[in-house]
């Protein structure tokens, strides 16, 4: 089968996407950051192992405003992800995938999603 | 391969616009994706300045008299205009769906219109559909039994059996929700996509066609259904109000459990 030199028709740029495939492409994007946050981990456990010094220095570097802000987003990552990826578990049993239940439960995930974010560094500043 | 940038000679140029007549109030703009295969040259958006006033209420309406009245060289799919042939299939405010059924109030603003998406175009508003319809024989979309049909007589099914159909019969073929689906975009040489998909389950709910296992060995690889990863562009852009998504959940049921 020959297409010739047709044109393709425009997609990603026109396309609207509903609520449901839009958090599909953050599941792959927050999936892509925690594997870079799990980078950082290494070397936090790296330094630790390193010495006191460079413990310090890892130390330093995550107590700044630029280093909690990627904890910050690391979790919420996690979250998202984690929270997500029961709404694909419970598809997989081939449940909620009705219209409504689509909007309901991404609803409901991004709400736990923020729930526990805030929750995890309000208790995190507060010991 | 997931590639977000068109292809040279794909991306659309600012077109020609038509103002609508002098003295028309009710006036809503048209911009329509245009591609002429004999210039040679990048499709392009004209823009069609329509008088609502003087225009049936559809979508498909403002096409026909675009058409009829403003110009002529417009090419687009259309047969039956109410929803059961499934020709006037096309990216209507940035969701596949049929022209004939999509009210032209419902879009806020301009009204963008292009062809299904990520498909190869023939002219204007036609894309080329055979890689979907040889995709669709691929799953030999009729009742196959080895067991001879009773004398002088149909294949009987109970009330609950003729239940596992309904939402799948309904089906016209548009492809609006295979061509709304990015792993089709990405995969379509190795993905069945979500219409396909819907086509096969509805042979194998089929409780009078004895060809399940072979069906569901046909569909036992790592792209031709596990391509799909929930993202449900099929089941929230399908103008029957299928449910695309769900069909091929169940057919991933069914593998596992036969395993």
């Amino acid at each position: 089968m020959t297409t010739g030199n047709r044109p393709l028709s425009p997609h990603m740029k026109i396309y609207k996407f509903p609520l449901n495939g839009l958090m599909s492409g953050s599941h792959r994007v927050t999936g892509i950051l925690l594997s870079i946050g799990t980078l950082l981990f290494a070397y936090w456990l790296i330094a630790a192992a390193y010495g006191a010094e460079s413990y310090e220095t890892a130390q330093a570097f995550f107590g700044s405003w630029l280093g909690q802000l990627m904890l910050i987003g690391w979790t919420f990552c996690l979250y998202y992800h984690l929270v997500n990826g029961i709404r694909h578990l419970i598809w997989d049993m081939g449940k909620c995938l009705e219209k409504e239940d689509l909007i309901k439960t991404g609803r409901i995930g991004m709400a736990v999603t923020a729930v526990l974010t805030v929750a995890t560094w309000i208790i995190g500043y507060s010991v | 391969m997931v590639e977000f940038n068109l292809p040279a000679g794909s991306d659309p140029v600012v077109g020609k616009t038509f103002k609508a007549p002098s003295g028309a109030k009710n006036v809503k703009v048209f911009k329509i994706y245009r591609y002429d295969p004999d210039s040679g040259n990048n499709p392009q958006i004209d823009t069609f300045e329509i008088d609502l006033d003087e225009c049936g209420p559809m979508i498909l309406d403002a096409l026909i008299k675009i058409k009829n009245e403003i110009d002529a060289t417009l090419t687009f799919r259309r047969s039956c205009r109410e929803g059961i042939c499934g020709s006037c299939a096309m990216n209507i405010d940035g969701t596949n769906t049929l022209a004939c059924l999509k009210p032209i109030a419902d879009v806020k603003g301009e009204v963008h219109i292009y062809p299904l998406p990520h498909m190869p175009v023939i002219k204007d508003l036609v894309p080329d559909l055979n890689l979907p319809y040889a995709q669709l024989r691929s799953v030999e979309p009729w009742m196959q039994a080895d067991t001879p049909a009773p004398a002088n007589q149909e294949r009987l099914q109970s009330i609950e059996e003729r239940e596992q159909l309904d939402g799948l019969w309904e089906c016209i073929l548009c492809f609006s929700c295979q061509t709304s689906c990015p792993s089709y975009w990405w995969n379509s040489d190795k993905y069945l996509g979500p219409a396909v998909l819907l086509q096969a389950y509805r042979w194998i709910a089929d409780s009078r066609d004895e060809a399940t296992g072979k069906r569901l060995d046909y569909l036992d690889d790592p792209f031709k259904v596990y391509r799909c990863h929930t993202i449900m562009n099929c089941t929230n852009t399908c103008p029957k109000g299928l449910n695309p998504g769900k069909a091929i959940a169940e057919i991933k049921k069914l593998q596992l459990q036969r395993q």
